[in-house]
């Protein structure tokens, strides 16, 4: 009768313990990837390996401009390269904050320009001439073009729909 | 560590090669001259192409160069700057092809030290990373006899540290191995200093320096420039202000970028950064944006670099004697 018991009981941990793993499993966030891949955007390639950097060697990818990304509660960024129709070469750089408010903080810094513009894009956005920024819940997402071509704010906006929808 | 033998000798030899008219040979400032800089623009500098023309990058040099020496030729000035048998380093401050001295500029200056008498062997391009330099139209090689295209992560760093009031750090392995070291910043703006250029370049030779931007990067970037190897080793500065940033910076940031299509060159680091710091705020106020100590980013170094414990340089225009021309 005791061992009964005792088994009984055994069954019971182990089954609770399996619970709660399996629990924890499910409940982890998976990261997302955030990159399209090559023609998931019109005209887009994705044209370089993805790369990531975490809070403490984030100075390796934006030397001398990590600590603000740092006292704003980076987590960490990832940033791959895509050209557009073969001629157009652009950056993608996706920062994870630990809060919305972090990717608020970097997203605000930056004051509008002339010819900049917001933009219905994730919880905010503004696109430039030869850029695209917005945020996304903890995401800040940079595109950064690097030749001025026509309908490139078009083609920025693109990419940057592709992006948010991943997020 | 280095020695005061060492020290001395260097000192001596500094003095020798820049000669008695550049004050700035030993490190410090005598306060009844003016300090000397130089800027060139070339207004056509970008035709017919959107990039800089190579052989105008040249002549853009050679011009600044002649002008600050009041050299003849060429060549005559990097006399002046380094000698025979010397290994000398050109700083880099790569932050990608868009924002990094220019690869012609390099090639340039490569090729008058040649001219002047240093072995293409002897000449090291480097900068804190290879990534970086690549990144910036850099093709890495350490062949010998050839001009070396290397970076410290790949080289390393001194075992022993060395310090200066609020710095301690270890140098690059590359920087110690130099006699001479050219400093070659590019203009932008920095997020948590101000304005970037000449002295925070030196943040690219050091093992640590993500520890040193507490308080807008002051008293360490005065106190790293006074490290006695940085002080003299780091015998002259050639900015390239083809491209520059206004503001988001040090990253590139095409929407706060703009070409200002020149070069600045000169001995004394505060002065060059002064003068750097004006060249951004007059292009913050054309675009209507606070001025940086309005942004909460008023440049402390400077004051502290010029101050009586650093002497590095002045940082009042009255005591600069700036040279600004044009070619076209």
């Amino acid at each position: 009768m005791k061992m009964r018991m005792q088994r009984t009981r055994f069954i019971a941990i182990a089954a609770l313990l399996t619970v709660v793993v399996l629990a924890g499993v499910g409940c982890k966030k998976k990261i997302a990837d955030p990159f399209p891949a090559s023609g998931a955007v019109a005209g887009w390639e994705k044209s370089g390996k993805t790369q990531s950097f975490d809070a403490a060697n984030l100075y390796e990818y934006i030397d001398g401009g990590a600590e603000q990304y740092i006292s704003a509660g980076v987590v960490g960024v990832s940033t791959s390269d895509y050209k557009f129709q073969g001629n157009l070469e652009a950056t993608v750089d996706v920062y994870t904050m630990k809060s919305a408010d972090g990717a608020k903080t970097i997203f605000d810094a930056d004051p509008p320009t002339a010819d900049s513009k917001s933009v219905p894009l994730g919880d905010a956005g503004r696109v430039y001439t030869q850029s695209v920024v917005f945020r996304k819940g903890p995401s800040l997402v940079r595109i950064t073009a690097f030749d001025a071509v026509p309908g490139e704010s078009d083609a920025l906006l693109a990419l940057a729909h592709g992006i948010e929808g991943k997020l | 560590m280095q020695s005061r033998r060492e020290f001395v000798k260097e000192m001596v030899a500094g003095a020798a090669v820049l000669g008695a008219g550049t004050k700035f040979a030993l490190g410090q400032a005598r306060a009844a001259e003016k300090s000397k800089v130089v800027i060139v623009r070339d207004t056509k500098l970008r035709s017919p192409g959107p990039a800089p023309d190579e052989k105008r990058v040249a002549a853009m040099l050679d011009h600044a160069m002649q002008t600050y020496f009041n050299a003849q030729n060429p060549v005559q000035p990097w006399k002046q700057v380094v000698r025979p048998g010397q290994v000398v380093g050109l700083k880099l401050n790569s932050l990608g092809r868009m924002l990094s001295p220019s690869v012609a500029l390099v090639a340039t200056i490569c090729e008058r030290l040649q001219q002047a008498g240093i072995k293409a062997g002897d000449i090291i391009v480097w900068d804190r990373g290879s990534r970086e330099l690549e990144a910036a139209g850099f093709k890495l090689s350490n062949a010998p006899g050839a001009v070396r295209f290397i970076g410290s992560d790949t080289e390393g760093y001194e075992d022993a540290a060395v310090s200066y009031g609020s710095v301690t750090t270890r140098l690059s392995k590359i920087f110690t191995r130099c006699d001479v070291v050219i400093n070659m910043p590019v203009l932008k703006s920095h997020n948590i200093v101000g304005v970037t250029m000449a002295m925070k370049n030196m943040y690219g030779v050091i093992d640590n320096p993500s520890t040193m931007h507490g308080s807008a990067c002051n008293p360490y970037i005065a106190d790293l420039n006074m490290v006695p190897q940085i002080r003299q080793r780091v015998r002259f500065v050639v900015g390239d202000m083809m491209t520059a940033v206004y503001e988001g910076g040090p990253s590139y940031r095409p929407e706060y970028a703009w070409n200002e299509n020149g070069l600045i060159v000169g001995e004394d680091r505060v002065a060059i950064d002064t003068i750097s710091a004006q060249i951004v705020e007059r292009k913050r106020a054309e675009k209507g944006l606070q001025t940086l100590a309005q942004k909460g980013t008023p440049l402390t170094y400077l004051a502290t670099a010029a101050d009586a414990q650093h002497r590095l340089g002045t940082n009042d225009p009255a005591r600069i004697a700036l040279i600004e021309q044009r070619i076209a």
